[in-house]
């Protein structure tokens, strides 16, 4: 097979990979205040993810880190047009980051109030926009004969590239309540679950319309698939959170992200940024992309490392894989500011 | 304000200041990983409350690191969009590599690391924390080696087709011969800085304790800490200045400007150069008569540079000739092209990098003597030491990186002497073009003021644990009881 080929699936298994994972991580923080009612309750939902959410976050890293090695025409018109909302989603994930460890840190109630907001308002943003972002990418955007974006910021807030924000917002909060029905115990879990009830259908209705939308407007014919598959994935969560298999419900999830990742994907290719002002300007696989030298290297270095990177993930969830609950959550003994 | 120096402020400051964090990170990851070790192989309390007393101000500090990171990922894309396009084909494998071989590995064990304590048998989560060490230590083996490339490219030609730099041979690129010794000397750097901070802290808190009470029960757990942070201090310092001196050797031959700007050595020297410890007058470069040095060691430039104390070191006048001859006089507005990077800015950073040292040395010193013979230190003016001497290789090393990109201006890719004259890039040719004013202003703002909020908050809760000090812990069997309270939440 061509390199190129095959790292533009291996890009859209990275984008998976991350958007399973932190879709789930981002739908825990949102629903954080909603399934917590209190302290306990809050850190209860937290710390489900507390040991797992930093590594999740490297997919990210490794999607952006593979695209500028794969296809630096791609990384460099991407990231230097989408600037704004890229530089949103770079503020929320940093704000993110220091939130989660600093929280628990002073024994204070409102230290930890005012980053528990941190920590909800930081998942909202990525949420919504990285369903804009890869929606404005299917679309295609103005861009030039350098490959330069030449848009502005409110080129890419149109009807379907904020359809597909609100998609991915749905998917992750049903993703999360799921996700807090199978590691939560006692009320949290009673609330997470009544959550999970609501969103699934919310969350199938919204992104049908955009899968079929997708599919109309910029699909091929075996597109359809993805479309199918991903719309039984969320059909099995709404019927198994229904009759309480959570283990099920989030399958069926996950299987609805990645193959709204094909979905896109498939709609792209042949080309990674196809151009609105003329496609010839479109960015391909082929001239996107990095020397067949440097695809060769890469993909040896992937193929050795990400299996080993899988196995220690799948370790880590399996050492954490007891349900918590409130009883689980010990006394605050972290230290106060002191009174000068 | 143009996007060209509006970028170049960004990056610098975020860069630089991921890089205060970063060196902590580094180091005190491994410096705890071999305190826990002591631990499992002695029993003994001590290690185990400092194991647990540097591993949280160890975790303030990856956090923030983390977050600083994420931008440096993304950057390149937004703001040097050019850049990214000309070096991609070889620049991004070694970023690509960073992100699956380090930091896959640093954050998910990480995770088992913080939340394992009681889940994990000790041996294993004694395994965690050192996969986490390793992993920070690899990641920063690949950004130096991407860093390196632009110093000094490789194992890369020219494309005229594409108009791109297209990688050879990846070999070259991992085994850069600036890349083999600017990686020991960060990596010494790191342990510089957590050997510092380890023996800083202690050494404050051994002096408070033994002025409370001169027999004080946990007087002997800082005295380990404080000759552990000094060892680790001699041992690191001996290596950063084997290390920086080999480099200079290096960035003589492969770029020679910078290094006569480390000197501000404006006409070339007749006979062996000296090196200056102080100088005068306008470094700007455009007054070379006004420059004067004033305390200098003879001889010791051309040692420096060459290893040769007689060697011929060029000044930069001479140097910007064969520059203007062999990568162009002019440039296509038709001005002439400046070559020497800014005179005040290198020559000062250089000395900086190397003269903050000495805080350390001194700590270092100041240790070895005090704990002689199972002493404790009680004098008032070592707490203070110490808490100078503290922050002080943190400068350092951020010097050292201002030095060494400001250094190779007007090059984002300085060109290799000895290799392909065509794979380099100006600076100004790396900008995004799609950015505007707006947008890098934005983002320059935002970052800023962000980072200096979540400075304070680091800074503070630094301080705040570091002066509560190494608490009493108590160590629970691991155990699968699932009704158990977790060891360590949120
Ligand atoms: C000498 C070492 C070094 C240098 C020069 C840099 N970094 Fe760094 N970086 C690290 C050493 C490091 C580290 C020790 O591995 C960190 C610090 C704190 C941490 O969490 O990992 C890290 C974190 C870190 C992260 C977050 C990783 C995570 O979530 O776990 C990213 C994305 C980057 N860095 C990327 C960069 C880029 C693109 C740089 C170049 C401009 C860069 N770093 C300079
Ligand atoms: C892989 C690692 C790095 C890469 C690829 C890199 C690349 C760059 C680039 C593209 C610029 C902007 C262009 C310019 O003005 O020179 C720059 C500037 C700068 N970088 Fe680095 N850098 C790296 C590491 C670092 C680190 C770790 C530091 C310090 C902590 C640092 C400090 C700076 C500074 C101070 C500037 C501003 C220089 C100026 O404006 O002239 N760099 N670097
Ligand atoms: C005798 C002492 C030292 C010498 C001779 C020395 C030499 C050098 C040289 C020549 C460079 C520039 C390399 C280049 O631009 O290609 C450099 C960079 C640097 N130095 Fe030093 N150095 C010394 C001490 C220190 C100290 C004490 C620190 C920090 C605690 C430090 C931290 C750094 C850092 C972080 C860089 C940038 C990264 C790099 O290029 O390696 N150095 N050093």
């Amino acid at each position: 097979m061509d390199l190129a080929i095959f790292w533009f699936i291996l890009i859209a298994v990275l984008w998976t990979g991350y958007l399973v994972l932190e879709g789930f991580d981002f739908g825990v923080a949102m629903l954080m205040e909603k399934v917590g009612k209190g302290d306990r309750g809050r850190r209860t939902a937290l710390n489900t993810i507390g040991p797992v959410w930093d590594g999740n976050e490297v997919w990210l890293l490794t999607a952006g880190g593979a695209t500028f090695a794969a296809f630096p025409e791609w990384y460099a018109t991407l990231f230097s047009g989408f600037y704004l909302p890229l530089l949103l989603i770079l503020l929320a994930l940093i704000v993110r980051a220091v939130a989660i460890e600093y929280r628990g840190k002073i024994n204070d109630d409102a230290w930890r109030r005012r980053w528990d907001w941190v920590i909800m308002g930081s998942a909202w943003v990525p949420s919504i926009l990285w369903g804009v972002a890869f929606a404005n990418i299917v679309r295609g955007v103005p861009i030039d004969e350098t490959f330069t974006y030449t848009g502005g910021f409110f080129n890419l807030l149109n009807p379907y590239a904020l359809l597909g924000g609100a998609t991915t917002l749905a998917l992750f909060l049903s993703h999360g309540a799921i996700f807090l029905s199978l590691k939560t115990d006692g009320e949290v879990r009673e609330r997470a679950e009544a959550v999970a009830r609501r969103m699934a259908p919310i969350a199938l209705g919204i992104a049908a319309v955009f899968a079929i939308w997708t599919q109309l407007a910029y699909g091929v014919a075996w597109t359809w698939i993805a479309v199918v598959v991903a719309a039984a994935g969320l059909a099995v969560a709404l019927v198994a959170g229904r009759i309480g298999r959570y283990g099920y419900a989030f399958t069926g999830n996950a299987v609805a992200i990645a193959f709204a990742v094909v979905l896109i994907f498939g709609s792209l290719y042949p080309d990674v940024m196809p151009s609105s002002t003329d496609p010839a300007f479109s960015l391909t696989v082929q001239n996107a992309s990095s020397t067949d030298y440097t695809l060769t290297v890469m993909t040896w270095v992937a193929v050795i490392l990400t299996p080993v990177v899988l196995l220690y993930q799948g370790w880590t969830y399996w050492v954490f894989r007891r349900r918590l609950s409130a009883e689980n959550i010990p006394e605050h003994n972290s230290l106060t500011f002191l009174k000068k | 304000m143009e996007v060209l120096e509006l970028a170049r402020w960004q990056f610098g400051i975020t860069t630089v200041y991921h890089f205060i964090l970063v060196p902590l990170t580094i180091g005190l990851s491994t410096l705890v990983a071999i305190l826990q070790t002591a631990w499992v192989r002695t029993g003994k309390d001590k290690y185990l409350r400092l194991t647990k007393f540097y591993g949280k101000l160890l975790l303030i500090n990856f956090a923030l690191g983390v977050a600083t990171g994420i931008v440096q990922e993304f950057q390149f894309g937004m703001n040097w969009a050019e850049y990214s396009r000309f070096v991609g084909d070889v620049f991004g494998a070694p970023l690509a590599m960073e992100a699956l071989a380090a930091f896959f590995l640093e954050s998910t064990f990480l995770g088992l690391w913080i939340f394992g304590w009681d889940k994990l048998p000790k041996k294993v989560h004694l395994a965690t924390v050192w996969a986490f060490a390793i992993g920070s230590i690899l990641s920063a083996y690949f950004i130096i080696a991407a860093n390196s490339w632009m110093q000094h490219p490789v194992g890369a030609e020219f494309n005229e087709e594409t108009g791109r730099a297209e990688m050879t041979d990846i070999w070259a690129v991992l085994t850069n011969n600036t890349t083999l010794v600017a990686f020991p000397h960060v990596i010494a750097t790191a342990f510089l800085v957590a050997g510092t901070f380890v023996a800083g802290i202690a050494v404050w808190w051994m002096v408070k304790k033994s002025r409370e009470d001169r027999d004080h029960a946990d007087l002997g757990m800082y005295r380990t800490a404080a000759r552990f942070g000094a060892v680790v201090m001699l041992v690191s310092g001996i290596g950063v200045v084997v290390t920086g001196d080999v480099q200079a050797k290096l960035m003589f031959e492969q770029q020679p400007i910078k290094m006569a700007a480390a000197e501000g050595l404006v006409a070339t020297p007749v006979g062996p150069a000296p090196f200056s410890l102080f100088t005068i007058g306008n470094l700007a470069g455009d007054d070379p008569d006004s420059v004067h040095h004033i305390l200098e060691i003879p001889y010791f430039l051309s040692y420096m540079a060459t290893g040769d104390w007689e060697g011929e070191v060029k000044g930069l006048d001479e140097l910007q000739e064969i520059y203007a001859e062999r990568y162009g006089a002019v440039d296509e507005n038709g001005e002439a092209i400046e070559y020497r990077p800014n005179l005040a800015v290198t020559y000062w950073s250089f000395r900086l990098m190397i003269g903050l040292a000495f805080f350390s040395a001194a700590l270092c010193v100041a240790i070895f003597w005090f704990t002689r013979k199972g002493r404790a230190i009680d004098q008032e003016w070592m707490s203070k030491l110490a808490l100078i001497a503290l922050p002080m290789p943190f400068l350092a090393a951020s010097f050292g990186w201002i030095f060494t990109e400001m250094g190779r201006q007007p090059f984002v890719v300085a060109p290799n002497p000895t290799g392909s004259d065509q794979v380099m890039l100006m600076t100004t040719f790396g900008v995004s073009d799609a950015t505007s004013v707006g947008e890098v202003a934005t983002s320059l703002v935002a970052f800023t003021v962000i980072y200096a909020v979540l400075g304070i908050f680091w800074y503070r809760l630094i301080q705040r644990y570091a002066s509560e000090g190494a608490a009493h812990v108590t160590y629970e069997e691991p155990s699968d009881d699932s009704d158990r309270p977790m060891s360590f939440a949120y």
